[in-house]
C-alpha cells in the first residue's frame, strides 16, 4: 500500500492544493478526523476549523476552512472548502481589518441580513483565533 | 456633391470612432483572457462537486422521497427562468441571442398553460424583456461581477432562488446563459437547476470524461456518511446550486467579452473600409474641383 494519500483542497474559485501527503487532519462536522492511506470511504460535512497537513510526523501546513465538504477514499482525500486560507501566508493585519469590517456590518445590518452578518463575523473571528493558535504552535 | 470640408470632417469622425472600437477590442481581449483563466480555475470545484453528488445520489433511494431540490416538489406549474445577460451593451448579438432564446421558452411555457416568472441577471436583458413581459419580471440583479466575478456573487443569486423555492413560489427553475465555445461562437444554453438534473453541461469539456473514467475503473466504494446522507445532501444541494450558477456566470462573462471582442473587431474593420472609401471620394472631389477651376481659367483665357 502506498504510504501517502492524495490530498486535494478545492475552493470555488480555484484548486488550492493537490499533492500526496502522509496524514491530513480534517475538521469534520462531528469531530476532527485524520486521513491516512487506506482510509475507508467517507463523505462528511466540515465545520469551521483548521486542516492540518502532516509530514514526517509533524504538522507541515495549516489551512483554515470556513466550512465545506470532504470526500475520502482509500487513495484520496478531497476537501471542497467554502473558503480556505493558508495560515502560513496569511496576513494578520488584513484579517484584523476584516474582523473589524464584519463587526461593523453586524451592527449596521437590519433584521433580514443579521444572520448572514453574524455568521460572517463568526468565520472571520475563528480565522483570527486560528491564526493566533498557529502562531504559538 | 458634399464639399471638401464636409468630407474631411466625416473622415476625422470615422477615424476617432475607429480608435475607440479598436481600444475596446483590446480591452475585451484582455478581459476575455482573464475570464477564461477564472473559468479554468473554477472547474476543479464543480467537477468534484459533481463527483460527490454522484456518489451521494447512488446511495439514495430513487424516485420520490429525496430532498425537494433533487427530486422536485412534484409539480410542474410555475417555472422560474433566470436570464443571464450583461450590464453593458456593444457586444454584438450576445444579449439579443439570449433574450431571443428566453422569449422562445417563455412563449412555449405560456402556450402550455404554465405560469412563468423571470429573474434577470444583468440590465440589458431586463431592458429588452420588459417590452413584452413586464408583468413576469420579478427582479433584476445588476452589477454582478462588475469588477471581478466572485463566488459570493453566485451565492447572492443562489440564496434568492432558494428562498423563493422554499416559499413555494415556483416549481421548476431553469437558467439561460451563453456557453463559451470560442470568441466567435457562444451557444445559448438553458440548464435546469431545480429539480437538479445530473449535469450534461460539462459534456463538452474533455477533462470531465477522464474523471468519470477514473471513477468507473475503481470498485464502487460504499461510503460512510457523517452526519447521515440526508443532512449532507441538505447542505450540499444549495451549495451545488450556487456552484452551477457560478459556473454559468463565468461562462457568460467569458462569452460577453468574446462577443464584444468580435463585434469590435468587425467595427474596426468596417471603419477602416469606410475611411478608405471616403478618402477616395475626397481625393476625387478635390481633383474634380481642380479640373473645374482649370477649365474655367482656360475658357476664360480663350474668350479674350
Amino acid at each position: 500500500m502506498a504510504d501517502t494519500v492524495e490530498f486535494e483542497l478545492v475552493a470555488p474559485e480555484e484548486l488550492l492544493f493537490s499533492e500526496p501527503v502522509e496524514l491530513v487532519v480534517v475538521p469534520g462536522a462531528e469531530g476532527d478526523f485524520g486521513v491516512l492511506p487506506g482510509h475507508s470511504p467517507l463523505i462528511s460535512t466540515l465545520r469551521t476549523g483548521v486542516i492540518a497537513v502532516y509530514e514526517n510526523d509533524a504538522v507541515n501546513r495549516r489551512i483554515f476552512v470556513s466550512g465545506g465538504f470532504a470526500e475520502v477514499t482509500p487513495e484520496r482525500c478531497t476537501v471542497l472548502a467554502d473558503e480556505a486560507v493558508a495560515l502560513e501566508t496569511a496576513d494578520r493585519a488584513s484579517i484584523e481589518e476584516r474582523v473589524k469590517a464584519d463587526r461593523e456590518a453586524v451592527d449596521a445590518a437590519d433584521e433580514a441580513d443579521k444572520d448572514n452578518a453574524v455568521s460572517a463575523l463568526a468565520v472571520s473571528e475563528a480565522l483570527l483565533a486560528a491564526l493566533d493558535t498557529a502562531g504559538q504552535a | 456633391m458634399p464639399s471638401l470640408k464636409d468630407l474631411r470632417i466625416r473622415i476625422d469622425s470615422v477615424k476617432s470612432t475607429q480608435k475607440i472600437t479598436s481600444a475596446m477590442k483590446m480591452v475585451a481581449a484582455a478581459k476575455l483572457r482573464r475570464a477564461q483563466e477564472q473559468a479554468e480555475a473554477a472547474r476543479p470545484y464543480s467537477e468534484r462537486m459533481n463527483r460527490m453528488l454522484g456518489s451521494l445520489a447512488e446511495g439514495l433511494p430513487t424516485g420520490a422521497g429525496g430532498p425537494a431540490l433533487l427530486a422536485g416538489n412534484g409539480n410542474d406549474n410555475v417555472h422560474l427562468l433566470v436570464v443571464m445577460t450583461s450590464d453593458r451593451g456593444l457586444c454584438g448579438g450576445f444579449n439579443s441571442s439570449i433574450v431571443r432564446g428566453s422569449i422562445g421558452i417563455i412563449r412555449r411555457l405560456l402556450d402550455d398553460g404554465k405560469e412563468v416568472k423571470v429573474l434577470c441577471v444583468g440590465r440589458k436583458g431586463r431592458d429588452i424583456l420588459r417590452r413584452d413581459f413586464r408583468s413576469l419580471i420579478l427582479d433584476t440583479f445588476e452589477e454582478i461581477g462588475r469588477k471581478s466575478l466572485s463566488f459570493a456573487d453566485a451565492t447572492t443569486v443562489g440564496n434568492r432562488i432558494l428562498s423563493m423555492f422554499e416559499a413555494d413560489e415556483f416549481d421548476v427553475c431553469t437558467i439561460i446563459y451563453n456557453r463559451f465555445q470560442s470568441a466567435m461562437t457562444q451557444i445559448v444554453t438553458p440548464q435546469q437547476l431545480i429539480p437538479f438534473r445530473a449535469t450534461d453541461s460539462h459534456s463538452s469539456e474533455g477533462e470531465d470524461n477522464t474523471v468519470e473514467a477514473e471513477q468507473s475503473e475503481g470498485p464502487k466504494a460504499v461510503y460512510e456518511f457523517e452526519p447521515d446522507e440526508q443532512e449532507i445532501l441538505e447542505d450540499l444541494l444549495p451549495r451545488n446550486l450556487s456552484v452551477q450558477l457560478f459556473h454559468a456566470l463565468l461562462e457568460n462573462a467569458a462569452s460577453e467579452q468574446g462577443a464584444r471582442m468580435t463585434a469590435m473587431d468587425n467595427a474596426t474593420r468596417n471603419a477602416g473600409e469606410m475611411i478608405d472609401n471616403l478618402t477616395i471620394t475626397y481625393n476625387r472631389t478635390r481633383q474634380a474641383f481642380i479640373t473645374k477651376e482649370l477649365i474655367e481659367i482656360i475658357s476664360g483665357a480663350e474668350a479674350l
